[in-house]
């Protein structure tokens, strides 16, 4: 920080505060203009959230349903077919018999299936000796998928296996003969989902394309702005004027402002009405909390741009500062407490990830307290630092 | 002839040259890509570890004691609280220092004594479902495997059916093995395709592109010119991920090393085209910025990079049939990790050749007549 800086701004006198207003609002108007000369700005900033929120709200899904699973019976005993019948009541599962192995390892390779359950030949055999065995092949390669359907078809056989010791246990209760076995019970679990009755996760993916859409709207159309006037050279022009630093990034700030706030309250819209995402915590609460990213999301897209004064190495740098670290590293899809400590480090020091744990929070759970006030300090910290920094980077060129 | 190919080298050089020359450039192209790949591949991962749990345990008995025995030694979780009354369970939940309580009730030794069913409730923190989810079937597991072993315990049969599992491809079915052949192409893919949508919106912006035009070349020399230096770029790009994936993650590679670079030349071509065609349809940088980043959103989400595509609705599954993304990731995956040789991924290639086909010769067309 330069002393000449200081002085600069420091003097106000009466006129000079005047002045604010009136430059503020003629720059302002200029930028409002310039904003508005290019329609693609202003389509980008409104109808682009709507269209985001649309195609993600219904497209992206963690939910695993109609997995296809490739059934080879090569038992055509009762037995098997009993053992079997648990899948077909699975809504998750699609078993699609096939004849042989052979066919079965072909569909797998093409991708058609995701997994080959087969059962043996001498299957009732074994299963009678107390020994059946099933083979339950998985396509690894989509991971995800492959640990859901392994769970499935686990379950599905766990419960084959608790009817048919309940089948038992009549039978001998029946015969009359001693049970060899002190009665003992069983532990049975009674998992209850908070936040999240449905149990979908368009619920919390939506919080999360919301973040993405606020920091796409906020630091990307920012990004260019100052860059663009330095590399035509009309920011020294600027300079030359009574304008000060902080009335030219304020201006800059406002209209981007209002568009990256027009494309919020439209996704929260789509949230309510489309997706019937709840929205449990306080609007205002809400809308605070948006308003601090979008300043933070601003002091990105402003810093990066006076920093760099290069509008490609600014166009870059946001793609890699804002965009991917708000998809990968936020927690929007990959939880945080399953990363190794020095990835939750870089994603905790992310403003993304704060946000979004803010908005997941106020629509899932509603107000809790310790969580808003902590995450609404750290934005709040961010974007008086990004701004602060935006203004300082700003201001030394002049000097 | 010759003199085509010389004009060619000589923009090719002087494209090269304008991207490169500049040392914050040169490092924004490759360091970024060498971190991301690093901290994405850890970073993506949907499997639980050391998930945090809190525990009210109102039996205190030896059975209980014996059941949290088991959850602790799996791994997947770390116990963070003990706490003394139902009364805590909400704030705990919900300030997100657990992200499941355990709650076993006063009469669970009894019940378990007495040959009933012994209820445990889990309650969960479902804000992001998909790890509650998990989260709920390894306690199902656990829970499994200590009735199991408590009925045989106790005399009972073994369980008379077992469940033999194997992964094909990712013998540990790790999320990382999927994820960062896909990053091979992704990561190239962002930076390659901004790279080339900037490129000609520059020009144009700084009234080069005029210039350009003058010039005895022609828009389809001008087109190759500016094709191949972001594609040299990418396959940069693509090799620094490869090398991370490879060595730094130690995923074997399945296929071949020519396959892959044939399958990434076509990726990236493609990618070079939808490029040229954004720089050339926009009269400035911010429009060639704003167009990509509209186009990149719904490709990298659409592509199958984070979520099946077979999870979307039909309508969406056949838009992502326009997406070079999802052919690159795919392809790229069949390479690395199935071992698939060129005719089998010939399906991936050729959209790919397809969709390069198509925008090429739109941007060289839309170079001379576009309106500005």
């Amino acid at each position: 920080m330069t002393g000449r800086g200081r002085a600069q701004d420091g003097t106000p006198d009466g006129a000079a505060q005047g002045g604010f207003w009136r430059r503020l609002l003629a720059l302002t108007r200029k930028e409002v203009r310039q904003l508005l000369r290019d329609r693609s700005n202003l389509a980008i900033g409104v109808a682009l959230p709507v269209l985001l929120i649309l195609l993600f709200g219904y497209g992206i899904s963690l939910d695993i349903d109609n997995a296809k699973v490739a059934v080879v019976v090569e038992d055509t005993s009762p037995g098997a077919a009993d053992v079997l019948s648990g899948l077909q009541l699975s809504t998750y599962l699609t078993p699609l018999p096939v004849r042989s192995m052979q066919e079965a390892e072909a569909l797998m390779n093409a991708h058609a299936v995701n997994a080959i359950l087969r059962v043996p030949g001498d299957f009732s055999a074994a299963l009678a000796r107390g020994d059946g065995r099933l083979q339950l092949i998985v396509h690894g390669v989509d991971a995800a998928t492959a640990r859901v359907i392994q769970g499935y078809v686990g379950g599905a056989l766990a419960q084959w296996g608790s009817r048919q010791a309940d089948r038992q246990a009549a039978l001998r209760a029946g015969s009359g003969t001693a049970a060899t076995a002190a009665p003992f019970g069983s532990v049975r679990l009674e998992p209850r989902m908070w936040f999240n009755a449905a149990n979908t996760s368009t619920w919390y993916l939506v919080p999360g394309l919301i973040v993405l859409i606020m920091t796409l709207t906020g630091a990307f159309l920012t990004s260019l702005v100052v860059a663009r006037e330095w590399e035509r050279g009309t920011l020294e022009a600027l300079f030359v004027t009574p304008v000060r630093t902080t009335e030219i990034l304020l201006a800059k700030m406002i209209p981007y402002f209002v568009v990256g706030m027009l494309g919020f309250a439209m996704c929260l819209l789509a949230a309510h009405f489309l997706f019937e995402v709840p929205r449990l915590g306080s609007l205002w609460l809400l809308l605070l909390a948006s308003v601090l990213y979008m300043f933070v999301a601003l002091g990105v897209g402003l810093l990066i741009s006076s920093a760099t004064k290069n509008q490609f190495i600014a166009s870059q740098l946001a793609l890699l500062t804002g965009f991917l670290p708000a998809l990968m590293l936020s927690g929007f899809l990959f939880d945080l407490n399953n990363v190794p400590l020095v990835v939750r480090i870089v994603g905790q020091a992310l403003p993304a990830t704060h946000f979004l744990e803010l908005l997941k929070t106020l629509m899932l759970a509603g107000d809790v307290w310790p969580i808003v006030v902590k995450d609404c300090l750290i934005l709040a910290g961010y974007a008086v630092l990004l701004l602060g920094a935006a203004q300082r980077v700003t201001r030394k060129r002049i000097a | 002839m010759t003199a085509f190919l010389f004009r060619l080298l000589a923009l090719i050089r002087k494209e090269l040259l304008s991207v490169l020359k500049d040392p914050s450039s040169r490092v924004i192209l490759f360091v970024p890509v060498l971190m991301q790949s690093m901290l994405f591949g850890y970073a993506a991962t949907y499997d639980l570890t050391h998930a945090p749990y809190a525990l009210l345990d109102e039996s205190r008995s030896p059975a209980s004691a014996q059941l949290l025995a088991h959850l602790d030694g799996t791994g997947f979780f770390r116990r963070v609280a003990t706490l003394q009354s139902p009364a805590e369970i909400a704030p705990v939940i919900d300030n997100q220092r657990a992200l499941m309580v355990v709650r076993i009730g006063p009469r669970f030794e009894q019940a378990l004594m007495g040959g009933e069913t012994a209820i445990v409730q889990l309650i969960l923190d479902a804000r992001n479902s998909t790890t509650a989810n998990s989260a709920a079937a390894y306690t199902s597991s656990v829970i499994d495997a200590f009735n199991t072993e408590q009925l045989q315990r106790r005399g009972g049969a073994a369980p008379p059916l077992t469940l033999q599992t194997r992964a094909w491809f990712n013998p540990n079915l790790e999320t990382r093995w999927n994820f960062m052949p896909a990053l091979i192409a992704t990561l190239s893919m962002l930076q390659t395709l901004l790279l080339t949508a900037l490129s000609v919106a520059r020009e144009r912006e700084q009234g080069t592109f005029d210039q350009l035009l003058v010039t005895p070349l022609s828009p389809t020399e001008i087109m190759i010119g500016k094709a191949i230096p972001p594609m040299l770029i990418g396959l940069v790009q693509s090799t620094v991920v490869l090398l991370v994936t490879r060595f730094w993650f130690g995923i074997p590679m399945a296929g071949s090393l020519a396959t892959l670079y044939v399958g990434l030349a076509a990726f990236l071509l493609a990618g070079v085209g939808v490029g040229l065609s954004i720089s050339a349809l926009s009269a400035n940088m911010q429009q060639a910025e704003l167009y990509t980043f509209v186009l990149l959103m719904p490709m990298m989400l659409l592509s199958g990079l984070t979520t099946p595509v077979a999870s979307m609705p039909r309508v969406l599954q056949m838009a992502t049939l326009a997406n070079p993304m999802r052919y690159g990731i795919d392809f790229v995956r069949r390479v690395y990790l199935e071992g698939a040789g060129l005719s089998t991924v010939l399906p991936d290639i050729l959209p790919l050749l397809g969709i390069a086909a198509v925008t090429l010769p739109t941007a060289a067309w839309l170079f001379r007549h576009r309106l500005v």
